[in-house]
């Protein structure tokens, strides 16, 4: 299991509609991730961003339209054998049970384990390595319900790397986290060979570190593509409506976007 | 596991390291488990011995493997001795283990399940659920499962005030601590009072007595006969939720992580439901309601190993065990030659144990800025 390599998997969102009772959540969105891609979705609050996601990892189920993981229909597999190629990190999580972070990482081993089978060693150094990716060694031992909000995310992202996906989903990886871990988190992110979708506030993050984005506005993809073409100042004022500035990074390369608070408010 | 060694704030500065492996955890489960099972032997020589005839423990011995068809020692005891040991305490000692280690194990999964640190099968109502069933078997005289009557409508009973429960305080996928307490204690007085309503019109007085003893939670009245329902149920559930300890496990992370980690939550929920549903009817129909046992064992057996289930399972059942018997000594002996009911007793120690928790929780509510 360790040793097997399984190549990233490859994603396609057709024509996915999402509602919640009576109201629309995401309306006919396509979106695809090619095999090792890391892709951004961006977007105001509230935009669908996490409603998408969900659909993703299995959570809401589409009205119409399909998500396929390396061809296969993501809502037709058995939840078990979905988890051993999507491994996500939610939004939610406050345990009141005293797991160890150790413990907690061990969780993603789940879905590749038989109901009884106990932890191998293999599996240890699984937990070991997702730990180190995420810098987060130091708390092996530490009760999780006691960490800060960083440390916890950063946990839940080994956790998710234990799983060993080939595709990893995250919704606002990035969140609690301070400017150092954000930077180490999506550079481990990057690292992996597996492909990653991702939803992430900060714009220029996104351009850093993704191959391509996708702008949801509304429920809706308005633009698409590589962050030099989709992130301009035309975009920015219709889905945001914000004033920007965007450049080229002399030292990066990645489009730099500079908010310009004062023009179109006030 | 291993938070008592490490977890201090010089761990913070520590050198990266190997984190500590599984290895450990095992040993230190295995010592547990095995301190336990030492002590739960203890315990029941003294539910044995311990009584309105003292027996020596010595003497215990002798008679019990005398019983079971080993003589290492010499008769010297009289029939009447025998008898008060093998027949009258032994099934009722047994009985406390099962019924304890039953209660522990469906406190720890329903505890899980409803990701509630406050759950309980007396607590919410289910013990009052299986107490009505069984109580309506009795007044009402129905036979239709013969001996099995009364463990089936208990079944019954349960599954109807968990699902009542359950339904009652989930709002927007989350059941939060006050509206879950709040709901068992509802469900639970409207269940007391149609029990009593029962009890009262019903004209056989001698059954509404012995009804109403047993609705108090007690371990006597129990035989050889009747011992080997409520040792299925409990060895059923253990199996049960052992074999499925990884899944509990991800519920600890959140419905919706337990998802991606591959488990189907909604239908194992209902499962699981269903399993402990049972075995909490057997075991009130065999005992009666025993509250608290289910609240306390898993929370003090979660600061020695841990909140993983594969460990904290088998510990909480051999902690339940020790208490329980315990109880019932203290029950038989405290006021003796009355009898209290043991329920009186576990509630005792649970609504205090019950109080620290709700503030402990509070207190670890607003460190985190939770409410």
């Amino acid at each position: 299991m360790t040793a097997t390599y399984t190549p990233p998997a490859e994603l396609r969102v057709d024509c996915v509609t999402l509602t919640a009772g009576a109201r629309r959540l995401v309306s006919d969105v396509s979106l695809t991730a090619r095999p090792g891609e890391t892709i951004g979705l961006v977007g105001p609050n509230g935009s669908g961003k996490s409603s998408l996601l969900r659909a993703v990892y299995r959570v809401l189920r589409p009205d119409t339209g399909r998500v396929r993981v390396d061809g296969d229909d993501a809502w037709a597999l058995p939840a078990r054998q979905l988890a051993r190629t999507v491994a996500a990190v939610v939004q939610d999580s406050a345990a009141d049970f005293d797991l160890a972070v150790r413990e907690v990482v061990a969780m993603g081993r789940t879905p590749h384990k038989r109901l009884l089978a106990g932890d191998t060693p293999e599996d240890a150094d699984l937990i070991d390595g997702a730990l180190l990716a995420v810098d987060a060694v130091h708390l092996a031992d530490r009760p999780f319900d006691r960490l800060s909000g960083g440390e916890r995310q950063r946990v839940l992202i080994a956790r998710a790397l234990a799983q060993q996906p080939t595709l990893l989903v995250l919704d606002e990886p990035t969140n609690h986290l301070d400017i150092r871990h954000q930077l180490s988190v999506l550079d481990a992110l990057r690292r992996l060979p597996a492909t990653v979708l991702l939803a992430l506030h900060d714009l220029n993050l996104a351009a850093y570190y993704c191959d391509r984005l996708y702008v949801l506005d509304d429920g809706e993809i308005t633009a698409s593509g590589p962050p030099s073409a989709v992130l301009t100042p035309q975009l920015l004022a219709e889905v945001y409506g914000v004033a920007a500035e965007v450049t080229t990074h002399p030292r990066t390369g990645a489009p730099q976007v500079t908010f310009l608070p004062e023009e179109p408010r006030r | 596991m291993t938070q008592a060694a490490t977890g201090t704030p010089a761990e913070e500065a520590a050198p990266r390291r190997k984190t500590t492996r599984p290895e450990t955890g095992r040993t230190r489960l295995a010592v547990t488990l095995l301190a336990l099972t030492a002590l739960l032997v203890v315990s029941a020589t003294a539910g044995l011995a311990i009584g309105s005839v003292q027996v020596p423990p010595g003497q215990v011995w002798g008679i019990v493997t005398h019983a079971l068809g080993a003589d290492w020692q010499q008769p010297d005891w009289s029939r009447a001795r025998e008898t008060i040991v093998v027949d009258v305490r032994a099934p009722r000692v047994l009985l406390g283990a099962v019924t304890g280690a039953g209660l522990a194990v469906i406190g720890t999964a329903l505890q899980a399940l409803v990701r509630n640190p406050l759950a309980e099968p007396y607590l919410l109502g289910v013990s009052s659920g299986a107490s009505l069933g069984a109580v309506s078997v009795i007044v009402f005289g129905v036979t239709l499962f013969g001996a099995l009557s009364l463990s089936v409508a208990a079944f019954f009973g349960a599954l109807g005030a968990l699902l009542l429960v359950y339904a009652t305080a989930r709002t927007g996928g989350r059941i939060t601590s006050a509206r879950l307490v709040l709901s068992g204690v509802a469900i639970a007085a409207v269940l007391t009072a149609v029990l009593d309503l029962l009890l009262l019109t019903t004209d056989r007085g001698n059954e509404a007595r012995a009804v109403l003893a047993w609705t108090l939670g007690g371990l006597g009245g129990v035989n050889w006969g009747t011992l080997w329902l409520p040792s299925t149920a409990l060895l059923l559930g253990v199996g049960v939720l052992l074999v499925q300890a990884r899944n509990l496990n991800l519920l600890l992370a959140g419905e919706e992580a337990a998802t991606t980690m591959g488990l189907d939550v909604a239908r194992f929920r209902a499962r699981l439901f269903v399993v402990l549903s049972l075995v909490t009817g057997v075991l009130v129909a065999a005992a009666g309601p025993i509250g608290f046992v289910g609240l306390m064992m898993p929370h003090i057996v979660r600061l020695f190993v841990g909140g993983d289930h594969r460990r904290v399972l088998p510990t909480a059942a051999l902690g339940g065990a020790v208490f329980l018997v315990w109880a019932d000594i203290a029950a038989r002996t405290i006021a003796a030659p009355t009898e209290i009911p043991v329920g009186v007793l576990t509630a005792l120690c649970g609504g205090p144990f019950f109080l620290w928790l709700m503030r402990r929780d509070a207190r670890r509510g607003t460190d985190r800025g939770v409410a």
